[in-house]
């Protein structure tokens, strides 16, 4: 591109209307007639009509607009990518996350970091994990590539506290087992697609 | 090797190669891709997995096994190939478990690369699957048959280059191939699916357990998570480790390593090395190497006091004492610390080494040996006199077998203490158990039988009436008939020399002995260092026999103890936790990289005290004596490394300096047999001392070492004595590849005074006593 058409603004045709305003008074007796002429007309009342009748709706009519934040949350978009949330298999209630490293291979800002090892039933044990919510961008890269659906965003934005260290590891993440019958699966980044079934080609079996 | 070069076209590119290479190794050298899973260099073709698949001159074959031509034409992928190719991916990854998420090898898992590679997104076959089992098949070795592809590489590499031959395929109880399949899939692929549908890999003695030498070899090379390092199972991702190149300090080979780091833990920001890699195409390691590395020194501080009170105790000191577990710049350190202050310089290791390369150099005129092991590879014959292979040097060993399976060699091997292990690395050797001393005889013999005749002195030739083989211990009847056929097409002839022979009352004499070998045959000839960097204190050092005054050990006991293992009064770095160079067995000086943090001093800040330092402990590298071969150059321009052509990249080569050439004159031969129970220092496998010694996953225990026989007579404990130079308490301990009755006692541990026991010999007369 050169830098004709860098210049060529090419703003089409505007129709502008010029506002019929009484020129702005410019003696001491002007402006004083201008305030009192004002005042009379109560100009104030019309811009708060709509205010005040709101007012009196909501507080005497049981209309109420706003959201009584913190005693009570707006639902967020199931897209939103706050706080982590570990998942737990529903049949076993066994942690989802397999220790497989992806997510913290794949983060960005290097905030994740576990401790994996042997278990007693040879299996891999993810022991400790955590994530450094210091440096997270939210970014959701952790979640789309979690091969487990174990990591995911959940809608938990509230993050001011006297340590972001307070709902970094593991357990903190982790779904509560008692509310294991309440854990819905997240629809967001790196969730199953509704079509998943049409793009898989079986594998043959010989049983 | 002046072999004529030939020329093949490898998909429209020239390559110039040796004849009858093979093609794989052609295209690898010239940075051409064929796909090959089984294959490994230095190892014999097994064709197991029949990827590297290729059409010369218009007809199928295998690039692996397949020998150059000149004029050949290759061509490494046609739509054929491919399709074979692809096939025998679907096919291993019939039943594969889906545990990528898991494996230890996800991330550098050759099953997952060649999948991808190929682009394999559907699967066309199926079988029913088998139970396989996992097994723990030793301390250090974890089998998971689920994993497994059978591509017969640990199998390969533990018979071709480790010499156990501890693993084999066994029957794994799968169902049979559906006949049609004969017929509806690739050829290749079929027979691949046929093989492995009939194999797992098993220990060869038939247990659970593979009592091998524990080397961790056949883990390095699976392509898959099949067998792995059992302390390293799920504690990290491979991609999370940092790779820090290296050498390994072990022993005199120095071989080329990988520390791979990472933190400790997330509680523990420490970094902590979790396991060592090689690159086992061109290098192989044993087990001190690979699983003895976790011997640093953590908590070392930085004390200024200390460091003023080392300093001063050094420059007062009457002795420094100090053993090959150096680098060459602090070994020039302590010898301009010599220089200066006119402090003594005191190594058991080395001192007799020192000696006997001297009066080899007088014989021969020239400094160094001629040869080096890396030469080696390329003989059928080769000669061991004067080492325990199976402990001293693991590469010397390796080599030794190599050559066997691969040169179709053969190999006659010299020592007192029998093995049972050597004899079984291929159907032409020959062993001599002959009487501890009699070196002279076997250096004798192999003039007799190769040298020259003309060439030798008459004092030597004298000698060869002498019924020699008998005296060795053969059987001098059938001598003849299997020598010769031994000789059948060889043709060239290599002779390694070991520690036995510069610990020996007549080392003198050994050394002239070698020299005369060395110009009157046809023989290659190196020795072994008889510890890690002893080649490079042997050349850098002026070392004093006996110790005087007060003794600052380094890394031994002394009256001040400057220590790498964190139990002396001031702390330096362990060989993995600084730069610097060794000289290694092939007379290449190799860099050390740093794979942990050291926050305490250095000898370079003693240095620095005492107004003789550089600024960095690499700065002394340009500084290495180039009257004795170092070259002058930076530590930074060095490289490390192999190249696609096998060729070995690392640090540089020392001249063999010419040096003034005396008549040789031997003096009389030994003839003091040694009497009563014999004693014999030596190391277990796997430890060299006591930084092997540290590391967690060495087990193996100071203690007497013998047959199973003697070890049964022995007892639990004994008490060896050695009449004036003292005695020792040890444990005794089985090991079921000694035979006969000579007992084995180590000197890992510096703190027991194993060679001042010993004095200037590997031998000694002892009383046993049972405790
Ligand atoms: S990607 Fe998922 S399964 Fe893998 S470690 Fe992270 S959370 Fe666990
Ligand atoms: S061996 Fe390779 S393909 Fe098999 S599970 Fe491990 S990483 Fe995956
Ligand atoms: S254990 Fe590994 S190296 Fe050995 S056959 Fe199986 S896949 Fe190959
Ligand atoms: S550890 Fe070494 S000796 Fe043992 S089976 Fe593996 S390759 Fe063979
Ligand atoms: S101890 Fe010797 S043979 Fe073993 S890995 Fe180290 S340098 Fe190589
Ligand atoms: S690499 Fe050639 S057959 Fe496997």
């Amino acid at each position: 591109m050169d830098l004709e058409n860098l210049k060529d603004r090419n703003i089409g045709e505007q129709k502008y209307r010029m506002l019929d305003l009484e020129p702005t008074p410019t003696t001491g007796w002007g402006k004083f007639k201008r305030v009192l002429r004002r005042s009379v007309k109560l100009e104030l009342l019309v811009g708060l009509k709509v205010t005040i009748r709101e007012m009196f709706k909501a507080l005497f009519m049981g209309e109420m607009h706003t959201v009584k934040y913190p005693f009570e949350k707006l639902p967020i978009s199931p897209r939103y990518r706050a706080i982590h949330e570990m998942k737990r298999l529903l049949e076993s209630g066994h942690y989802r996350c397999i220790g497989c490293g992806l997510c913290e291979k794949i983060c960005i800002s290097d905030c994740i970091r576990m401790d994996t090892r042997y278990d007693e039933n040879q299996r891999k044990e993810v022991s400790e994990y955590t994530i450094n919510f210091g440096r997270c961008i939210f970014c959701g890269y952790c979640a789309e590539v979690c091969p487990e659906l174990a990591i995911v965003h959940g809608g938990r934005y509230e993050t001011a506290s006297e340590q972001r260290a307070s709902f970094s590891l593991f357990e903190d993440m982790l779904t509560p087992i008692d509310k294991l019958k309440e854990q819905k699966e997240y629809p967001g980044f790196g969730a199953v697609s509704p079509n998943a079934d049409e793009n898989i080609k079986p594998t043959p079996l010989a049983y | 090797m002046s072999e004529n070069l030939i020329t093949v076209t490898i998909d429209g590119i020239e390559c110039k190669a040796k004849e009858g290479e093979y093609l794989l190794n052609i295209a690898r050298a010239n940075d051409i891709f064929i796909p090959a899973i089984c294959y490994l260099t230095r190892c014999s073709p097994t064709l197991a997995c029949r990827i590297c698949l290729v059409e010369a001159d218009g007809k199928r074959v295998y690039a692996c096994n397949a020998k150059a031509k000149d004029g050949m034409n290759i061509v490494t992928q046609t739509e054929e190939i491919l399709e074979e190719r692809k096939a025998i991916m679907q096919v291993y990854d019939v039943n594969h478990p889906l545990q990528c998420g898991v494996c230890d090898q996800h991330g550098e898992c050759e099953l997952q690369n060649y999948t991808l590679e190929l682009a394999i997104d559907t699967q066309e076959y199926a079988i029913a699957d088998t139970k396989r089992e996992v097994k723990d098949w030793s301390s250090v070795l974890h089998y998971d048959a689920g994993l497994c592809i059978v591509c017969e590489r640990c199998v390969t590499v533990c018979k071709d280059m480790i010499g156990d031959a501890a693993i084999k395929t066994g029957p794994r109880g799968g169902d049979k191939l559906d006949k049609e399949l004969k017929e509806s899939m690739p050829k290749d692929a079929y027979a691949m699916w046929n093989k492995l549908q009939k194999s797992i890999i098993v220990p060869s003695n038939g247990t659970d357990h593979t009592n091998c030498s524990d080397c961790g070899e056949c883990t390095a090379v699976c392509p898959v998570g099949a067998l792995t390092e059992r302390d390293f199972i799920y504690k990290a991702n491979p991609w999370d480790l940092r790779e820090v190149p290296s050498a390994c300090a072990h022993c005199s080979s120095a071989c080329h390593i990988y520390y791979e780091t990472r933190s400790e833990s997330i509680s523990n920001p420490e970094e902590k090395i979790f396991r060592v890699k090689n690159e086992w195409n061109y290098q192989t390691l044993c087990g001190a190497g690979r699983f003895g590395y976790d011997y640093e020194n953590r908590d070392a501080k930085r004390d200024p006091d200390a460091l003023v009170r080392a300093a001063e105790t050094v420059k007062s000191a009457g002795t420094i004492k100090f053993n090959s577990m150096i680098t060459n710049e602090e070994a020039l350190m302590l010898q301009t610390i010599k220089e200066k202050f006119g402090v003594k310089l005191v190594n058991n290791e080395v001192k007799p080494f020192q000696e006997f390369l001297k009066h080899y150099a007088k014989a021969a005129g020239h400094m160094l040996y001629k040869d080096s092991f890396a030469d080696m590879r390329e003989c059928d014959f080769i000669i061991s006199v004067g080492s325990k292979l199976r402990n001293d040097n693991p590469a010397a060993r390796y080599l030794f077998n190599n050559i066997q399976k691969m040169n179709k060699g053969a190999g006659i091997y010299f020592h007192p203490v029998g093995d049972t292990l050597i004899p079984t690395f291929g159907k032409s050797i020959m062993t001599f158990e002959h009487k501890p001393h009699d070196e002279e005889y076997a250096l004798l013999l192999i003039l007799k039988l190769f040298g020259d005749h003309e060439k030798l002195p008459e004092s030597v030739k004298e000698k060869f009436n002498e019924d020699l083989v008998a005296r060795l211990g053969g059987d001098s009847e059938s001598f003849e008939a299997t020598f010769e056929k031994m000789m059948k097409k060889k043709e060239s002839f290599a002779l390694m020399v070991g520690e036995d022979l510069y610990y020996h009352p007549k080392a003198a004499n050994l050394a002239k002995l070698v020299a005369l070998v060395e110009e009157s045959t046809e023989f290659k000839v190196a020795f072994i260092p008889p510890k890690s960097n002893a080649l490079g204190v042997a050349l850098i050092c002026d070392l004093d026999q006996e110790c005087e005054g007060v003794v600052v050990g380094y890394n031994e006991p002394g009256d001040f103890k400057i220590s790498a293992l964190g139990d002396g009064e001031f702390d330096i770095p362990a060989m993995n936790q600084q730069e610097g160079t060794i000289t290694n067995m092939n007379k290449r000086v190799v860099v050390l990289n740093a794979a942990l943090d050291y926050n305490g001093y250095t000898l370079n800040d003693i240095m620095n005290k005492l107004g003789l330092g550089e600024s960095l402990t690499v700065d002394w590298t340009s500084k290495l004596p180039l009257n004795k071969g170092y070259q002058v150059a930076r530590f930074d321009d060095l490289p490390d490394g192999f190249k696609n052509d096998m060729s070995e990249n690392r640090g540089y080569l020392l001249a063999n300096l010419s040096v003034e050439r005396e008549e040789i004159e031997l003096e009389e031969f030994n003839e003091k047999a040694l009497e009563g129970d014999i004693a014999y220092r030596c190391n277990p496998q796997r430890q060299f001392n006591d930084f092997s010694d540290k590391a967690h996953q060495i087990f193996e225990k100071f203690a007497l070492y013998a047959s199973p026989e003697r070890a049964e007579e022995l007892g639990e404990r004994v008490r060896v004595d050695f009449g004036e130079s003292g005695a020792i308490e040890l444990p005794v301990e089985v090991d079921e590849r000694i035979s006969g009755e000579i007992v084995e006692v180590p000197d890992f541990k510096s703190a027991y005074g194993v060679y001042d026991l010993f004095g200037q010999n590997r031998y000694a007369e002892v009383k046993i006593t049972k405790v």
